[in-house]
């Protein structure tokens, strides 16, 4: 068995995770991360993309207004190149409450959340597809971030300051001496074999996922109730602007743009497993008709991609139940000495994306009280190696790119404009890489086709360029494709009928995938 | 943008047969081709910004739209999206000239004789390149000395037997070929109709296609306020294919016009050769029609796909004893309005006309025929070959010239 030492292990590669190695990293602990998929694979990955400007909390949750204000403004500085500056809406719909608008605006003075109410027309000269019978608009500072962007821009950092990343990497046990942990083994699902892992501290930021990480410690009861929410991405921006009903927290409230489309979010249902999310009709129809609240035609337009991701709702009935300051902020942080006498590890969960930032400084600080280190949190003031040219990222930013570089450098995937030497330099770096790994890199085979052009084609460089033989290759293709098809099916009608025939022509009907040669590769 | 427009691009499947079938990525790698630029790079474009300088590069020729079996709005996607590029980085003055026939016209017809004697002159026209860009080898019309309007001041129209038609001829046909003007008036006359010919502008297709759309719409709106006027619900002939087509469906798809007259004058705008083959579709057009031996190649101009209404020069023609039609096949002439003009891409639309230009050179034609002005002074300059509007042969075969 392989090993390693450290000063920290974090579990969990989403936002929490990054942060909170980032933060260690930062304070000069020599930490590792392990996650035991790829980076941003769970619940990061899985959100509609807004960076909160905290106007959907001004009412019920003020204090997590307040955070979500100062962490975006925080966010658009430190990781630019993941932000988009959409500016936000709320807007009073027919469907909505005419009174909570007042509640609204008052609610947002008092959270120190920035808003500036708009005439109507305004509203609707930023926004023409906007449903012309709203009667209030209030202009909020809403953003959309790329979470995958996010969390690499934490990992670059880190990087900077020592730390090191093991993706593929199975948490199969929290190693206990006595009353303190003192490491982990886990499965390494890439290149085979066991990881042992000796650390002073383990913090465990695992999400959805963290009360099973939590039982391996030998803490039980750290209840995570995954929350489904189901998400569609639409083929194009309908909106350039994040757009909110202006009523009490729902479903499907909002639009989000970001990179090429724009996603209608979400419904919230509790379920038992979050290894288990499906993505039924009845809520993609929900959300197909809650869109066409705020923009008329929303159902006509072409739905891409229809996913759901799993909250993290935190339930403690022993210790959280009481701890309000955590509670209010929609986190959860359980010092596990004070609530079950281990030593030397943590659990931080639940929260959201916006606010990942604040959960880490929050878990990372009480690492440092119980070690006994007097070492200030610096994140927030310094800016992501990924994001040193401090420009936000914008939509057109791609096109840009390729008008310098498409005569020299092909394009692979054309609907995210993703050129041929993108694919190589990666494939090259990482092998091992699934085609969904560059996915969440790159944005290949995010697009209308949803793969039907690209994945063949980044096949064929993969195996060109001798990072896979002919039936590794094929099993990478079969895997993309079916992982597409999960977000797919259920969003079947209209001109996305067209594309996915289309594609099963190309690949059922010339290139017979089905019946390729198989390598029997260890599936994900 | 036009949101019908935009909202096309939904359709796109990405399945290429426009970029297969774009005449002018075909010749230069300088066009990213109407896929990428239309259904692929919108996505990527937000109001107010504009990164894709490629776009330019697209002559408008519309057979994107044409050929693409999903429907989306490509070429109108990119006329659009080139028009907030223009209006971002500034119209050259060049492009403002070029897009203004009735000036360039109107300041060139009282000095006919000195105006082509300049446009004639090779040291003019190397300044013209140097100062204004406008290729010095480019097809620029030479004025008529009498313009179809002063023409139409002096003569009595013959006795209506079967009606009244407004007559919209554009600016070509007024300041520069004046000829098809006329001819197009006296076959109708000849056929028994009064022709009205109310007094009318340009109708902003230059204007559009260089991205002033603002002007383009004051002109439209002129336009057809004018050709209504001369009658409302009276039937109106185009003789020229891009600016018929300009009333019937781009003021609309590509201007964005919601205009209730224009609505109507677009419904009753016909091509002057889709209106006599409907006449003989309905046994109404006398076949008293002279023999003209000849063999004859024709090119259907790009714009003449956008009517949607095949090829009726063509079935006209075969009325004609003695004739025989050679279609060119060829996608496009490459002028494309005012593309091929243009010094930066003059050699993009020689090379898009090439096959066209071989094709009519190898037959040694006494002439050519082509329904849209702009193609035929291009398949002149670049063959030597007379290029006329198929209503020169009607006009021959009815014994008028």
């Amino acid at each position: 068995m392989k090993s390693l030492e450290t000063d920290v292990i974090v579990i969990g590669g989403g936002a929490t995770g990054s942060g909170v190695l980032r933060d260690a990293a930062m304070r000069g602990y020599r930490a590792i991360l392990v996650e035991r998929v790829d980076l941003g694979q769970g619940t990061t990955g899985r959100f509609h993309g807004l960076l909160h400007s905290g106007g959907r909390y001004v009412v019920t949750d003020p204090r997590s207004a307040t955070e979500c204000a100062q962490e975006t403004a925080i966010l658009s500085k430190i990781a630019a190149d993941a932000v988009e500056q959409t500016g936000g809406l709320f807007v009073t719909t027919p469907a909505d409450d005419p009174e909570y608008a007042d509640k609204f605006a008052a609610a947002c003075l008092a959270t120190d959340v920035p808003v500036q109410e708009i005439a109507v027309a305004e509203a609707l000269r930023r926004e023409p597809r906007l449903n012309p019978k709203i009667s209030r608009a209030f202009a909020v500072n809403d953003g959309s971030v790329d979470a995958w962007k996010l969390i690499w821009g934490n990992v670059h950092s880190a990087m900077e300051y020592g730390a090191q990343v093991l993706t593929y990497h199975w948490v199969t046990q929290v190693l206990r001496d006595g009353d303190r942990v003192c490491g982990v083994v886990c499965r390494d699902d890439v290149h085979g074999g066991e990881v042992r892992i000796d650390a002073d501290f383990v913090i465990n930021a695992g999400g959805v996922w963290a009360g099973q990480i939590a039982d391996m410690a030998g803490c039980p009861d750290v209840q995570v109730v995954p929350g489904r929410g189901v998400m569609i991405a639409m083929n194009h921006r309908l909106v350039n602007t994040v757009v909110n009903r202006c009523d009490p927290p729902g479903d499907g409230d909002i639009i989000v743009p970001i990179h090429t489309v724009c996603v209608i979010g979400t419904t919230d249902t509790k379920v038992d497993s979050p290894d288990d999310l499906p993505i039924p009709r009845d809520e993609v129809q929900q959300m197909l008709d809650a869109g066409e609240v705020l923009v008329p035609g929303f159902r006509q337009s072409r739905a891409l991609h229809a996913w759901a991701g799993a909250r993290p709702l935190v339930k403690d009935t022993r210790v959280a139940a009481d701890d309000t300051r955590h509670m209010s902020r929609g986190m959860a942080a359980f010092d596990h000495l004070e609530r079950d006498g281990v030593r030397g590890f943590l659990t931080i969960s639940g929260g959201k994306a916006t606010t990942f930032r604040l959960m880490a400084q929050v878990v990372v600080d009480q690492m440092c009280e119980q070690r006994g280190d007097t070492r200030p949190c610096r994140t927030g003031d310094e800016v992501m190696p990924t994001a040193r040219e401090g420009r936000n990222y914008t939509v057109g930013h791609r096109l840009a790119d390729r008008e310098g570089d498409r005569l020299d450098d092909p394009l692979i995937c054309e609907c995210e404009l993703v050129t041929r030497s993108m694919i190589e330099e990666h494939l090259t770096e990482t092998p091992t890489a699934s085609f969904d790994d560059i996915r969440r890199q790159m944005r290949l085979g995010m697009g209308p086709c949803q793969g039907g052009f690209c994945s063949m084609r980044a096949t064929g460089i993969g195996h060109e360029i001798g990072a896979l033989d002919a039936a590794r290759a094929n099993d990478r293709l079969r895997l993309f494709l079916t992982n597409r098809w999960i977000g797919l099916h259920t969003i079947l009608h209209g001109d996305q009928v067209h594309q996915t025939v289309l594609d099963k022509w190309i690949f059922d009907g010339t290139l017979d995938v089905e019946h390729l040669p198989q390598a029997q590769e260890a599936g994900q | 943008m036009n949101d019908e427009m935009r909202a096309s691009l939904d359709h796109c499947v990405k399945c290429t047969v426009c970029e297969a079938h774009c005449p002018v990525a075909a010749v230069t790698p300088l066009f990213p081709g109407p896929k990428y630029v239309g259904p692929q790079g919108e996505r990527f474009r937000e109001s107010g910004t504009s990164v894709d300088i490629s776009l330019d590069y697209c002559s408008g020729c519309g057979i994107c739209t044409h050929v693409c079996p999903q429907d989306v709005k490509i070429a109108e996607i990119n006329a659009q999206a080139r028009h907030e590029m223009k209006s971002r980085k500034g119209i050259s003055v060049r492009d403002r000239l070029i897009s203004r026939p009735m000036v360039t016209g109107r300041l060139s017809a009282p000095v006919a004789p000195i105006a082509n004697a300049v446009l004639r002159n090779g040291l003019a026209r190397r300044a013209l390149s140097a100062t204004l860009r406008i290729h010095r080898k480019a097809p620029l019309p030479a004025s008529a000395r009498m313009t179809l309007r002063r023409w139409l001041r002096g003569r009595t129209q013959a006795p209506a037997k079967r009606g009244t038609i407004v007559y919209f001829h554009g600016c070509a046909a007024n300041f520069y070929e004046v000829e098809t003007g006329r001819m197009t008036i006296e076959v109708l006359e000849h056929l028994g109709y009064r022709v009205l010919t109310p007094k009318q502008g340009c109708c902003g297709l230059p204007l559009q296609s260089n991205g002033l759309f603002d002007d383009a719409r004051q002109h439209v709106h002129s336009l057809v306020s004018a050709l209504d006027g001369a009658g409302h619900g009276l039937p109106i002939v185009a003789s020229s294919t891009s600016c018929g087509l300009m009333l019937k469906r781009e003021a609309h798809e590509i201007l964005g016009m919601e205009d209730a007259t224009l609505a109507s004058v677009g419904a009753r705008t016909f091509d002057i050769c889709e209106f006599l083959l409907d006449l003989h579709d309905h046994g109404e057009l006398p076949l008293d029609l002279a023999p003209i031996e000849m063999t004859i190649p024709y090119h259907a101009p790009c714009q003449l796909r956008g009517h949607g209404i095949g090829t009726p020069a063509v079935e006209l023609m075969k009325l004609i004893p003695g004739v025989t039609v050679v279609e060119s096949n060829a996608a496009c002439c490459g002028v494309a309005g005012t593309y091929g003009l243009k010094r930066e891409k003059y050699d993009i639309a020689m090379a898009v006309g090439a096959p066209l230009f071989n094709m009519v050179r190898d037959m040694h034609p006494p002439l050519a025929v082509c329904d849209s002005e702009t193609c035929r002074w291009q398949i002149a300059t670049a063959t030597g070959v007379e290029t006329v509007h198929p209503i020169a042969l009607i006009h021959r075969a009815y014994g008028l010239s």
